[in-house]
C-alpha cells in the first residue's frame, strides 16, 4: 500500500508497524533535529567515509552523542554499531555525557602551560569541585581541557562558550564562573 | 578563466586601489582581543571623516606580532598601531590627516620583522584572505597558470627536487621524491591531501597561513596535484580551527566561481576539486596513515608503512600527503625558479621555515626565517629575550616529538640535520621558550602525559609504555622515584623509541631523553634513596621496618 497513491488511505502509522525494526530506531517524536540531520547524511549520500562529519553535525545538533544517536546513525549508514561507538569514543571532540550549561574550555598546550595554565586549572578545579571532562551538579558548568587551540600569542588561553578570551589568570576565571553561577 | 581573465582582474584590482591602507589583523589571536569591533569602527570614522573614496580599511591576516594585538598598519607610512581598542579609531583616521595620535605604535622595523624572510607568509598580513582579488592582485594564481600551460608534470617534479624543499611538518622528507614517487606509481585515481592537522602544543604556523592566505595553499595543492596526476584534494584541519576552516570554505568557493579551482582550469585539459575533512580532536590523525583512516570515517589508527602513501594510501590509491607550510611553498618556487629558493637558507635544509615563539619570551607570535638561522638570534635578537629580569634556560622545538636546546647551545643554527644532532626535531614549528623559573622534569612530564592521553592503543610499546613513563615521570617529580627508576625510565624510552608502530610512539621519549641529556642535575636533585622510596611493583609505601 502506498501512501503516496491518490485515493490510498493507510495512515502513516499503519506504515510504521510493518517494520518493528524501523519503528525501533526512528524517532517518532518529530523532533526538526532528526530531519536536519537526515537532510545532512543525504548531502554525504550516506556514505560511511562521510562518519565523522556526520558525528559533528549530530553534536551540533544534540550538545552529545547519547547511545539512541548512535544507533540512529549507525542504521542510517549501515554500520555496525560497535564502529559508529568505536569511531565516536576514539575521537576528544565527541562527548557521549550531556554538556552543562556553560562550556569553559581551558588550553592546556606547551605555550599556555608555561605561561601558568595548570594554575589557572587548579582554581577552577578547586571553585566548580569537578574534574576536567566532567559538568557540575546542577548541570551549569562543564570543564574541558584542550590541548592547543592555536592561540599561543595570547597564552594563557580559554574558550568560555565559544569565545576565545586571552591571558587568562585565576582570578579571571574564577571572575567568568561567577558570572555564570554566582557564588 | 583564460590568463587574459586573471590579468584584467589584477589590473582592475590595482587601479581600484586606494592610495591610504589600514590594514587590520583579522586572524584568530586578535580576533580574540576584539579586532573585528576595532574594523568596523575604523570603517564608521573612514566614513564620519568623509575620507572614503581615499582610504581603504582592510581585514587582513595575521600581521604576526601576536602579543601586541589587536594590530593596525597603515600603508604607505607603515606605522604599526598596538593593543588598539575600538576607542582608538577616530585618533587613528586623525593620525592619517597628519594629528599625531597618542594610540601606542611599535617599530615596524624592529629585529622582529627585518630579520625575517617572508616566503609562506608574504601575503599575510597584506591581503585580504576573504576576497580573491586581492590574492589575485598580489601575482595569485599566475604559478598556477604557468605550471599548467608551460610545464609538464616531470617538468614540475624536477623543480621541487631541484629546490630541495622538505616537508615542514616535522620529519623533514625531500618533497620533491615524495611528488615524483606519486607520480611514477600505477593508477588512474591519485588523491592530494592537505595535512592541517596542525596538533603540536604550541604550534600554530599552519593555523594562520590558513587564516591569512588560504588561496596559497590551495595553488600549491593545485600545482602538485599537476604534477602528480591528481584531481581530487582533501585538506584535513581540525575542528579546533573553525576560523581557519570558514577562510577555506570561502576561499574555495571563490576560487571555484572563477574557475580556479574544478574543471578545465585555465582552459587546460585538468581539473581539481578539493574538499575539507573536519578533524575531530586526535593528535595521532596527524600522522599520514591516521589521517588517512580518518578521512575515510574509521578510528585514527596507524598502519605500519610500506606501502607508503605514495604508492597506496587513501581508499588504497596512491596519495600525496604534506604539510600546509609545504604547499604554501609551492607557488613562489614555481614562479621565482628553483635556483632560487635553493639560494636561500642552510646547505641541506632550504628555503625558510615558519616559526611560532611562544612561552617565556618578550616578543610572541609568528616569524619565518631562512633555514640555518641560529637559535639565538630567533630568540633574542628577534624575540627580545625573556620578559622581566629572567635569563632563557631552554628553547623547545618539535613540540611532545622534539626536544630542548640549552642556554649554552643556542648557537646551533636551526636546520633538521643540527637539530637532529642534538636530540630534538625541527618540527612543525613550535618554538617555546623557557626561563630559569621552569621545571625540566615538569616540562617532560607534561609532554609523556600528552603522549600518553593521545596514544591510539593500537601497538602495546605506545599503549602501555607511555603510562609507564609517565608514572616513572610523575614519581620523580613527586620526590618518590630513586635512582633505579630513572634507569627504568631511561630503559623504556629506549625501547618505546625502537618499536612503537608510528611517530608518536617513536618520538614520545624524545622530551625525556633530551631534558635526560642536558638537564640530568634535576633529575638527579629529586631523587630518592632506595629503602624510603616505594618499590616499583606495588603501590602501597614499603613499611621503614619492613624494608631494613
Amino acid at each position: 500500500m502506498n501512501p503516496a497513491l491518490p485515493g490510498s488511505t493507510t495512515a502513516p502509522s499503519a506504515e510504521r508497524k510493518h517494520s518493528t525494526v524501523r519503528s525501533a530506531l526512528e524517532h517518532a517524536s518529530g523532533d526538526k533535529r532528526f530531519k536536519i540531520l537526515e537532510a545532512h547524511l543525504k548531502k554525504h549520500q550516506y556514505r560511511q567515509d562521510a562518519l565523522i562529519e556526520i558525528l559533528h553535525k549530530a553534536q551540533e545538533l544534540f550538545g552529545y552523542l547519547e547511545d539512541d544517536l548512535l544507533l540512529f546513525l549507525a542504521f542510517k549508514l549501515k554500520l555496525p554499531p560497535s564502529r559508529v561507538y568505536g569511531v565516536a569514543t576514539f575521537y576528544h571532540f565527541f562527548t557521549l555525557k550531556p554538556k552543562g550549561e556553560h562550556t569553559c574550555v581551558l588550553c592546556l598546550g606547551t605555550a599556555c602551560y608555561v605561561k601558568g595554565a595548570d594554575k589557572v586549572l587548579e582554581a577552577v578545579k578547586a571553585r566548580l569541585k569537578i574534574q576536567p571532562g566532567e559538568t557540575t551538579a546542577d548541570s551549569k558548568v562543564s570543564l574541558l581541557t584542550a590541548r592547543c587551540i592555536g592561540a599561543c600569542g595570547i597564552a594563557p588561553a580559554a574558550v568560555y562558550d565559544g569565545v576565545v578570551t586571552a591571558r587568562q589568570t585565576p582570578q579571571s576565571a574564577l571572575d567568568k564562573l561567577n558570572e555564570w553561577r554566582p557564588e | 578563466m583564460t590568463f587574459l581573465d586573471l590579468v584584467d582582474l589584477r589590473r582592475k584590482h590595482k587601479a581600484n586601489a586606494k592610495r591610504i591602507v589600514l590594514r587590520c589583523c583579522m586572524a584568530a589571536g586578535c580576533m580574540s582581543l576584539n579586532s573585528r569591533k576595532v574594523k568596523e569602527r575604523l570603517d564608521e570614522a573612514v566614513r564620519e571623516a568623509g575620507l572614503a573614496g581615499v582610504v581603504e580599511v582592510r581585514g587582513v591576516g595575521c600581521m604576526k606580532l601576536c602579543c601586541e594585538g589587536p594590530l593596525v598598519q597603515a600603508e604607505p607610512d607603515e606605522t604599526l598601531y598596538i593593543k588598539v581598542t575600538p576607542e582608538n579609531a577616530p585618533e587613528i583616521i586623525q593620525a592619517l590627516k597628519g594629528k599625531p595620535a597618542s594610540v601606542p605604535t611599535t617599530n615596524p622595523h624592529a629585529p622582529f620583522f627585518a630579520k625575517q624572510k617572508l616566503i609562506v607568509l608574504a601575503n599575510s598580513g597584506r591581503v585580504n584572505p576573504e576576497e580573491i582579488e586581492s590574492y589575485i592582485a598580489a601575482d595569485g594564481y599566475s604559478a598556477l597558470h604557468h605550471a599548467l600551460t608551460e610545464m609538464t608534470p616531470k617538468e614540475l617534479v624536477e623543480t621541487l627536487v631541484k629546490s630541495g624543499l622538505r616537508g615542514r611538518g616535522g620529519a623533514g622528507f625531500p618533497t620533491g621524491l615524495k611528488w615524483g614517487t606519486v607520480a611514477k606509481s600505477p593508477g588512474t585515481k591519485k588523491y592530494v591531501i592537505c595535512n592541517a592537522d596542525e596538533g603540536d602544543p604550541g604550534a600554530f604556523m599552519d593555523r594562520s597561513v590558513l587564516e591569512s592566505d588560504p588561496h596559497c595553499v590551495l595553488e600549491g595543492m593545485a600545482i602538485a596535484a599537476h604534477a602528480v596526476g591528481g584531481d581530487q584534494g582533501f585538506i584535513y584541519i581540525r575542528a579546533e580551527y573553525p576560523l581557519a576552516i570558514s577562510r577555506l570554505q570561502i576561499a574555495i568557493r571563490q576560487a571555484k566561481t572563477l574557475g580556479l579551482l574544478g574543471a578545465g582550469i585555465f582552459e587546460a585539459p585538468f581539473s581539481f576539486n578539493v574538499e575539507l575533512r573536519i578533524g575531530a580532536g586526535a593528535f595521532v590523525c596527524g600522522e599520514e596513515t591516521a589521517l588517512m583512516a580518518s578521512v575515510e570515517g574509521k578510528r585514527g589508527a596507524p598502519r605500519p608503512r610500506p606501502p607508503f602513501p605514495a604508492e597506496s594510501g587513501l581508499w588504497g590509491c596512491p596519495t600525496l600527503i604534506n604539510n600546509v607550510e609545504t604547499y604554501a611553498n609551492v607557488p613562489a618556487i614555481v614562479r621565482n625558479g628553483p635556483d632560487w629558493f635553493a639560494s636561500i637558507g642552510a646547505a641541506t635544509s632550504k628555503g625558510t621555515k615558519v616559526f611560532a615563539l611562544a612561552g617565556k619570551i618578550r616578543n610572541t607570535g609568528l616569524i619565518e626565517v631562512p633555514m640555518g638561522t641560529p637559535v639565538r638570534v630567533i630568540v633574542e635578537e628577534m624575540g627580545g629575550g625573556a620578559p622581566g629580569a629572567a635569563c632563557i634556560k631552554a628553547v623547545q622545538t618539535g613540540g611532545p616529538s622534539g626536544g630542548c636546546i640549552p642556554r649554552d647551545l643556542l648557537d646551533t643554527p636551526v636546520d633538521y640535520e643540527s637539530l637532529s644532532k642534538l636530540g630534538s626535531i625541527m618540527g612543525s614549528g613550535g618554538m617555546i621558550v623557557m626561563d630559569e623559573g621552569t621545571n625540566m622534569v615538569e616540562i617532560a612530564r607534561f609532554f609523556m602525559e600528552f603522549c600518553m592521553d593521545e596514544s591510539c592503543g593500537k601497538c602495546a610499546p605506545c599503549r602501555a609504555g607511555t603510562v609507564q613513563m609517565h608514572k616513572l615521570l610523575d614519581r620523580i617529580a613527586a620526590r618518590r622515584g630513586t635512582a633505579r627508576d630513572l634507569a627504568r625510565l631511561e630503559e623504556l624510552c629506549d625501547m618505546v623509541k625502537n618499536t612503537s608502530l608510528c611517530g608518536l610512539g617513536q618520538t614520545a621519549p624524545n622530551p625525556t631523553m633530551s631534558t635526560l641529556r642536558f638537564f640530568r642535575q634535576e633529575y638527579e636533585a629529586l631523587l630518592q634513596p632506595e629503602r624510603h622510596a616505594r618499590s616499583f611493583q606495588t603501590e602501597a609505601p614499603v613499611p621503614e621496618a619492613a624494608a631494613r
